[in-house]
C-alpha cells in the first residue's frame, strides 16, 4: 500500500513498509507461539482465522468488520424487507455501496497479507422484517464506530490512522441515519454517546465476540488479547 | 488547586513524576467509559501525561495545541446552538429535540476539553455568527441556520480527523478525540437528514463528483469542502492510500461510481485551513 503523498516520509517510508511486510508475514508464527503457550489448537484453520500483528493486524480487523457489513447490506438489497420505502431503499443501497468499497479498498490496501474471505451466518436476522434488518444494521454500524475508535491508538503509521478515520466518520453517519430510521432523534442516543458527549469505544477483544456471532469462520486476535475458541 | 500546574512544576525536576504517581495505562485507561464525574477528576492527570513525550511519535504539534484548536471549534458550535435554541421561532418544533441533543453534546465537548486542558484552556473568544455579514440571517432564517449547522458539523469532522496523526499512539487523548469526531459525524448526518426533510437535495454523507466537492448548496462554504493548505485533498477525493478507489469493483461491476467513492471516505483538513475558514466567525 502506498502512502498519501503529503504524508510521505522519505527514506523512512521504505523502512516502515519493510517492517510491516515482515510483521504481516510474522503473524502466523506469532499465532503459533500463542497457540503453544495455552496448549490449544486455535491457529489459522478452516473454521477460524486471526487478524495478525501490528498495523496490518488492525487493518485486517477493519477488513473483517467491513466484510461482515458488506455481506449484510448486499443481502438486504437482494431481499428487501416488506414495506421498504423508496427513500429507505435508496439509503440502504448507498450504505451497501460504501461498505463494499470499504471492504474492497481494505483488501487492496492490505495486499497479500489480507485475511481470508469470511463466511457469514445471518440466521439470526429476519431479512423480511424491517425491525430485524434495521436492528442488525444499527448493531453493525454502532459496533463499527466503537471498533475503529477503540483500536485507532494501536496504529503506528499515521497514514493508516488517517485512512481508518476517513472510514469511521462515514460509519458514524450511517449509524446516525439507521438509528433515526428506527427511532427519529436517536442518532446520538445515550446508549452510544456517553454523558460527556463522547462516543463509546470498544477494544478488539470486546468487538470480535459480537462480530463472530454473525460469522461461520470465527475471527481471533491472539496478539490483541482475544482467541475465538 | 491547580493540579496541572503542580505536575508541570514537578516535571521540571522529575520528568518521571507522572509514571511514579500513577502508571498511566492502569489509572486512566478508557476514561471515556467512566462516568463523567470520574473522568473529569482523572483528566488533569491524563492531560499532564502528554508532556512525558513517551509515545514515540514524530508529531510536530503539541497535544495542548490540538486540544485548544478543538476547544475553539467547540466554543463556536456550542455558542451557535445555544443562540439558535434561544432564538424564539427559529427552529421548527418538529426538529427542536434534535437540535437540543446536538446542543447538549457540543456543550459537553466544551466542558470535557476545558477539563482536560485545565489552566491551559483558552478562554471563549468573541464570536460573530454572521461571519462578518456572510450569514446575516443566521439566527432569524431557519434555512440559513440549518445550512450553517450542516457546514459546522462537516467541518468539525474534517478538523478532528486532520489532528488524529498529532495524537498517534496516545490511547487516552486520541481515543477521546476520535470519540468526539464520531459524535460530530452523527450530528452531521442528523442535520443533513433534517435539511433533506425540508426539501434540500442532500444525503447524510458528503457526496460529490470530479468537479464538485461541496454538496451542501452553500457556495460560501466551498473552502470547507475543498483541498487544504497542507495538501489534504478535497472531499471529492477518490485516491485513498495511493489507490484510485473508483477502479475497485462494486455492486455495479468492475469499477466504483465516482459519487460512491466520494461518499465512502470523509477527508481530513489541516489546522491552518480550518482556522482560515472559521476565522470570520471570531472577533
Amino acid at each position: 500500500m502506498k502512502t498519501e503523498p503529503q504524508e510521505s516520509a522519505g527514506g523512512n517510508k521504505i523502512a516502515r513498509r519493510s517492517f510491516l511486510r515482515y510483521a504481516g508475514v510474522g503473524a502466523a508464527s506469532v499465532g503459533l507461539l500463542s497457540t503453544a503457550a495455552c496448549h490449544k489448537d486455535h491457529g489459522i484453520g478452516p473454521s477460524g482465522t486471526d487478524i495478525g500483528v501490528g498495523d496490518i493486524g488492525i487493518l485486517n480487523y477493519a477488513y473483517a468488520l467491513e466484510q461482515l457489513e458488506a455481506a449484510f447490506y448486499t443481502q438486504v438489497i437482494l431481499s428487501p424487507y416488506s414495506g421498504m420505502s423508496s427513500t429507505e431503499l435508496s439509503y440502504l443501497t448507498s450504505i451497501r455501496d460504501h461498505e463494499i468499497l470499504h471492504r474492497n479498498f481494505l483488501k487492496a490496501a492490505i495486499g497479500s497479507t489480507a485475511m481470508i474471505n469470511l463466511t457469514t451466518d445471518f440466521s439470526s436476522i429476519n431479512f423480511s422484517s424491517r425491525a430485524s434488518v434495521l436492528g442488525a444494521a444499527k448493531t453493525f454500524e454502532d459496533l463499527g464506530v466503537m471498533a475503529y475508535n477503540g483500536a485507532a491508538y494501536l496504529f503506528k503509521d499515521p497514514n493508516y490512522l488517517i485512512l481508518a478515520s476517513k472510514i469511521v466518520s462515514v460509519e458514524a453517519r450511517h449509524a446516525a441515519l439507521i438509528r433515526d430510521l428506527i427511532n427519529p432523534g436517536s442518532f446520538a442516543g445515550s446508549d452510544v454517546v456517553a454523558s460527556n458527549g463522547l462516543n463509546n469505544s470498544l477494544t478488539i477483544a470486546q468487538v470480535l465476540p459480537m462480530a463472530n456471532t454473525y460469522l461461520k469462520i470465527k475471527v481471533s486476535a491472539s496478539n490483541f488479547g482475544y482467541v475465538a475458541y | 488547586m491547580n493540579l496541572f500546574n503542580i505536575l508541570k512544576e514537578i516535571e521540571k525536576v522529575d520528568p518521571e513524576v507522572h509514571e511514579r504517581m500513577s502508571p498511566r495505562r492502569d489509572a486512566i485507561k478508557n476514561i471515556t467509559s467512566f462516568g463523567s464525574k470520574v473522568a473529569v477528576a482523572a483528566l488533569p492527570l491524563a492531560f499532564a501525561t502528554i508532556f512525558k513525550k513517551a509515545y514515540g511519535t514524530t508529531a510536530t504539534t503539541s497535544v495542548s495545541t490540538v486540544l485548544n484548536f478543538a476547544l475553539q471549534l467547540e466554543y463556536l458550535e456550542s455558542y451557535f446552538y445555544n443562540q439558535g435554541m434561544a432564538s424564539t421561532g427559529l427552529i421548527a418544533a418538529t426538529d427542536a429535540s434534535v437540535f437540543a441533543t446536538i446542543q447538549a453534546d457540543e456543550n459537553e465537548h466544551v466542558t470535557f476539553l476545558k477539563s482536560v486542558l485545565g489552566s491551559a484552556a483558552i478562554p471563549m473568544p468573541a464570536i460573530d455568527l454572521t461571519a462578518k455579514g456572510t450569514f446575516p440571517n443566521v439566527l432569524t432564517d431557519y434555512t440559513t441556520f440549518m445550512a450553517v449547522a450542516n457546514v459546522f458539523e462537516d467541518t468539525g469532522v474534517r478538523a478532528y480527523k486532520g489532528q488524529a496523526p498529532n495524537l498517534i499512539g496516545n490511547q487516552t487523548i486520541l481515543t477521546a478525540a476520535l470519540s468526539i469526531h464520531a459524535v460530530e459525524a452523527r450530528h452531521a448526518s442528523a442535520i443533513r437528514q433534517i435539511r433533506a426533510s425540508h426539501g434540500v437535495n442532500i444525503t447524510p454523507w458528503i457526496t460529490g463528483s470530479a468537479s464538485i466537492s461541496n454538496d451542501t448548496g452553500i457556495a460560501a462554504a466551498n473552502a470547507n469542502y475543498g483541498a487544504g493548505a497542507s495538501g489534504y485533498p478535497a472531499e471529492s477525493n477518490v485516491m485513498q492510500g495511493g489507490i484510485d478507489v473508483t477502479k475497485l469493483a462494486s455492486a455495479y461491476g468492475s469499477t466504483t461510481p465516482y459519487n460512491v467513492a466520494c461518499e465512502a471516505f470523509d477527508e481530513p483538513l489541516d489546522m491552518a485551513s480550518v482556522l482560515t475558514i472559521v476565522g470570520p466567525f471570531f472577533g
